[in-house]
């Protein structure tokens, strides 16, 4: 019996009134427990495959499955099972954190009393508290990272998906962020990442995948990785394996 | 249920904390309320108990050019300011700017003697047709009576310069028919006619009574409050475009849209609420501008609002006018791509469906060319219900035929805004 958290088979995807295909016959698995990372230069198609595998992009051919179900089907119960940090703020932002945390945890399929304590938990965890019920407008880039997490969080879900989640923050933040992200996985989430901060994932990460033109490149532990390719981070990893120069893409 | 209810107390708090949107939909349709029936009212009232100032330049020396002066009085529509005969035509033209006289007149100099030429001409015409004066000499007028001048300021409207008009042709049919009677009286009896004849026979017997058919069988007069105030109500109505339609957009911009897609709830619950939280403050619009109608009007010296007397009738025609509206609020914010997009291609749709649908022009004065166009308009079914209601005495049944096409509209601007949804990949 398999213990796939995500597992990608044959993925083909092109964007609408593009000829070039993102990818073809793309295959990847993360397993459960997993803090996973997912890099490559700009363009390569990071954000294009979690958006696959969150279900917001309708891919042409192959599947994904979560946890063994396939995103095409019984799409709204699989949402239950994972959680999203967009790179944007995506939340109200005229709203406190509390406020936000009651309506996404309610659309989560929450109970009142669940999205109390969940409240409560994250205001606290995530140094919150004392702010709760401040209009996110007026927080730092910072606080509002944080609340940007929480939302993510707060159905406890058994998959959680990162875009850059720690992107502009100082450095205090992230390595809260980061801690953070740590004591999830502990507790049985599986992390699915993507950073351009090498050092930060260097920190979090115990699988990396490096996508470039639509292809896996690489897939393995970052230890297996660096002493197949004789590199000591993840930085020299990265330029070694997908060249030095520009992406326009 | 719990879904629906926490993103309707969302939408609430992000509507009760947008306060421009607030100003747009509660002040606006308060000011244009009052501004625009003040305006009309004091239009009417400057018709119908004020007087319009005249300048008269008499040039006639007979008693017909004095008869046509006080013919012109009489109509009651004019404050009449005497200018001297020997003053130029283009001295009254600047007359009139320099004492801000929209009007003048001119009885030209030999306005009497050519008068009673024409009439004698037509006494002795009548005389010979009777049979009476059959060998009767019947002097060919030569000169023709001159015409009487109207000068008018280009401000004066279409309308109004008609209505002047048709006063005057009044008056002067007055002085006219005086000297006809005069001229056949003389010929018939060869004395001159007496003064309790003449005004028997020239002034009018009968009354004008104005009755305003309305359904219920009543006769109050609708005044300026009852044509003014659900008009701007429903344009108000529509104008939740600015505060909704830009919350679509934000939400959509702003990635929330993106974050609610990966949720187990369907996007219909925040359609369903959005739609509940803005009927909800349409309905609060309409209770406050009528609310105003019927207690600050009069205090301002505005006519009261005298509300339907099918209540009933009034809150569901008001409920389904705002469900329009806020479906078509919702429509622009999921067509349009930027919060700027929303606000201007709403305000500029609203008042052009304003205009076409009867709102700024009546309907009955809409080109034929229009009339089909005005019926695309859901602002002017909003019009004519309330209408039935307000102007007519209706009752819900009196209206349902203005309803059924209102809810036809707001069903095909919810289909768009699915088929938009589903385009978009939004739900």
């Amino acid at each position: 019996m398999s213990n796939a958290a995500v597992r990608i088979k044959n993925v083909g995807f092109t964007y609408p009134r593009q000829s070039a295909s993102c990818f073809t016959n793309l295959n990847l698995e993360v397993q459960e427990g997993e803090r996973f990372g997912l890099f490559g230069p700009n363009g390569a198609g990071k954000t294009t495959l979690m958006n696959c595998m969150t279900g917001l992009l309708q891919f042409s051919e192959g599947s994904i499955q979560l946890l063994g179900h396939e995103i095409t089907h019984h799409k709204k119960e699989i949402n239950k099972l994972f959680g999203f940090v967009p790179q944007d703020f995506s939340f109200y932002q005229e709203l406190s954190p509390a406020e936000n945390l009651a309506f996404f945890g309610a659309w989560s399929g929450l109970q009142k009393t669940e999205i109390k304590n969940k409240t409560a938990e994250l205001l606290e965890v995530l140094g919150l508290a004392e702010v709760r019920n401040k209009k996110v407008e007026q927080f730092s880039g910072g606080m509002k990272r944080r609340v940007n997490l929480a939302i993510g969080v707060i159905h406890n879900p058994r998959i959680l998906f990162l875009d850059e989640p720690t992107v502009g923050v100082d450095v205090h933040t992230r390595h809260a962020i980061i801690n953070y992200l740590k004591k999830l996985n502990e507790d049985g989430t599986t992390l699915i990442y993507t950073s351009h901060q090498l050092s930060e994932a260097e920190d979090l990460c115990n699988k990396v995948a490096l996508i470039d033109d639509g292809k896996i490149i690489a897939h393995d532990t970052l230890n297996q990785l660096m002493i197949d390719h004789k590199e000591d981070g993840l930085e020299g990893l990265f330029i070694n394996l997908t060249g030095k120069s520009y992406r326009n893409s | 249920m719990f879904k629906l209810r926490s993103t309707i107390l969302k939408d609430m708090r992000i509507l009760t904390r947008d306060r421009l949107g607030l100003v747009f939909m509660f002040v606006m349709p308060i000011v244009l309320a009052v501004v625009i029936t003040a305006v009309q009212n004091s239009t009417f009232e400057m018709l119908n108990t004020n007087t319009v100032p005249m300048l008269i330049c008499n040039r006639d020396t007979g008693d017909a050019g004095k008869q046509m002066q006080t013919a012109i009085e009489k109509v009651g529509m004019f404050d009449l300011k005497q200018v001297m005969p020997a003053v130029t035509d283009k001295d009254i033209s600047e007359k009139m700017h320099a004492k801000d006289a929209v009007i003048a007149i001119i009885i030209p100099a030999d306005f009497t003697q050519k008068l009673k030429i024409k009439a004698d001409g037509t006494a002795k015409k009548a005389l010979k047709n009777f049979g009476m004066q059959s060998d009767a000499v019947i002097t060919n007028d030569s000169s023709e009576v001159q015409p009487i001048t109207l000068l008018y300021h280009p401000v004066l409207q279409e309308s109004f310069r008609h209505s002047i008009n048709g006063a005057l042709r009044s008056a002067l049919q007055v002085v006219q028919n005086k000297e006809v009677l005069k001229s056949l009286y003389f010929a018939l009896n060869e004395t001159a006619l007496p003064d309790s004849l003449e005004k028997d026979l020239i002034n009018s017997q009968i009354g004008i009574v104005e009755i305003p058919v309305s359904r219920d069988g009543s006769r109050n007069i609708p005044n300026a409050s009852q044509h003014n105030v659900p008009a701007w109500t429903v344009f108000a109505m529509f104008f939740v475009v600015i505060s909704l339609g830009g919350s679509v957009v934000r939400e959509k911009l702003n990635g929330s849209f993106v974050r609610l897609k990966t949720l187990p709830t369907n996007y219909l619950v925040a359609l369903i609420s959005k739609q509940l939280t803005y009927l909800f403050v349409t309905c609060i619009q309409a209770a406050v501008v009528f609310s105003i109608g019927i207690w600050l009007f009069p205090v301002m010296g505005l006519p009261k609002l005298n509300l339907p007397a099918d209540i009933t009738g009034l809150v569901i025609v008001t409920l389904i006018c705002g469900w329009c509206a806020v479906s078509y609020a919702i429509m622009i914010g999921v067509f349009a791509k930027t919060q700027e997009q929303a606000n201007g291609i709403g305000a500029v749709s609203i008042v052009l469906m304003a205009a076409v649908g009867g709102l700024l022009v009546p309907s009955f004065a809409m080109p034929e060319s229009f009339q089909f166009v005005m019926k695309l308009s859901p602002l002017h079914w909003c019009l004519e219900a309330y209408y039935g209601l307000f102007l007519e005495g209706g009752k819900l049944k009196d209206v349902i035929l203005n309803i059924i096409p209102l809810l036809g509209i707001t069903f095909a601007i919810q289909l768009i805004t699915l088929i938009g949804l589903k385009r978009k990949n939004l739900i």
